[in-house]
């Protein structure tokens, strides 16, 4: 059964919270990886890696570049279950 | 046919490290090209590197390390029947460095040949010098991880030139002391994948080093902490055992990454990568000399080696702390 998007938002907390050590709770759909949360390209991979282990979607590189809020990559992960 | 007798096991009994003079900080490097410190650090985690005087020469950097290996094993130039030079950068395909290391070392005769798998060359000439110790084919071996990547380096390509380095690090390896002897060099867990065979080059001898940086640490964050472990299950140590972690220092960030899977929370993981950059075969025996140095490394306990870079080559090995 497909996620909510409020589960998905607090499963990508977690993984932000491990990758880059930013707590969950500043983890919001507005917020920009590489301004707000101080995010860079290196840690969006080990993003995607994780999201894929926990979601079971994959974010190829060419894809994962244009996500550049955590609203996008909630976004792509929800359109992603949809059609699997 | 007869064969050789062979014997039950193989230990290391020193490490030798040697890194050039000239350092190149990241200050230095900000001047030729667009990056800064903080960048630099926070990217790959280096905050220094070395780079080979102009006359100073691949073989020149092998021998220092592993004459120090050498003085450290307590074994004479005459013990030594092999050496084994992991190294993807000598000036010139032939005579290999090996044999010129032999000879400056004053080794003479011995079985002499190099090993080209980048990254992981070290691991996989420390495997190759503990088959042949076992195997009966050689008594002491002198094993060393030797680059001079700088001369490959295209030092305006903010991507390679603020990561790779030149230095060397060695180990002697020899028989086990005795039949209670309980130290060793674990199995080799090796492999490759060809289908990564572009994402590190250097194309030929008028080229510089080219990597796709962000497919490498993509491929290194996920592939190689299955390989780590079993490495572990095939010494028969699990990963809670370990005191160290040497991975190759390809970039801070992978070195973290992997760490955190491991399930090693009492291992020391090195980063010698801080002030010593990316020397490919030799970051591995360089780190284990440096940290041996400082005594981090608890005598008769058991560490991790995984090397991985261009090919895709890695192999990983646990080894008894000499």
């Amino acid at each position: 059964m497909a996620m909510t998007e409020a589960e998905i938002l607090a499963g990508l907390g977690e993984i932000i919270d491990e990758v880059a050590g930013v707590p969950a709770d500043q983890v919001t759909p507005e917020k920009t990886f590489v301004d707000d949360l101080d995010i860079d390209s290196l840690s969006m991979v080990e993003i995607a890696v994780a999201a894929q282990d926990k979601f079971g979607v994959e974010i190829p590189d060419d894809q994962l570049k244009d996500l550049k809020t955590v609203q996008d990559v909630v976004n792509y992960v929800k359109r992603s279950e949809v059609s699997a | 046919m007869r064969v050789t007798q062979g014997r039950a096991g193989a230990r290391i009994l020193a490490f030798g490290g040697y890194q050039p003079a000239r350092v190149v900080t990241n200050d230095e490097l900000s001047q030729a090209m667009d990056t800064n410190d903080e960048w630099i650090q926070a990217r790959v985690g280096i905050a220094s590197r070395r780079v080979a005087g102009p006359d100073e020469s691949l073989a020149d950097m092998a021998a220092a390390a592993g004459g120090k290996a050498l003085a450290g094993s307590g074994l004479s130039p005459e013990d030594i029947d092999l050496v084994i030079v992991a190294t993807c950068t000598p000036e010139a395909p032939i005579p290999n460095t090996a044999a010129t290391v032999a000879r400056r070392l004053g080794i003479m005769a011995p079985g002499a040949y190099d090993l080209n798998a980048a990254c992981a060359g070290f691991c996989y000439a420390l495997a190759a010098a503990s088959d042949s110790v076992r195997a009966g084919t050689a008594t002491n071996v002198l094993v060393i991880g030797a680059e001079k990547l700088s001369q490959w380096v295209d030092w305006t390509d903010r991507s390679t030139a603020i990561i790779f380095a030149d230095g060397a690090g060695a180990a002697v390896v020899s028989p086990l002391a005795d039949e209670d002897d309980e130290s060793g060099i674990g199995p080799v867990v090796w492999g490759s994948d060809g289908d990564m065979a572009d994402k590190i080059v250097i194309s030929d001898r008028n080229s510089f080093i080219h990597q796709e940086g962000q497919a490498v640490f993509r491929w290194a964050t996920t592939a190689l902490h299955p390989v780590a472990k079993e490495a572990c299950r095939r010494a028969g140590v699990d990963p809670s055992e370990l005191t160290a972690f040497i991975p190759h220092q390809a970039n801070l960030r992978i070195i973290e990454s992997i760490a955190r899977r491991l399930g090693a929370p009492q291992a020391i993981v090195a980063d010698d990568i801080v002030t010593a950059g990316n020397t490919s075969s030799a970051s591995i025996p360089l780190a284990l000399s440096r940290m041996a140095e400082r005594g981090e490394l608890p005598s008769g306990s058991p560490a991790l080696l995984l090397g991985f870079g261009a090919g895709i080559c890695y192999a990983a090995q646990v080894i008894t702390v000499p």
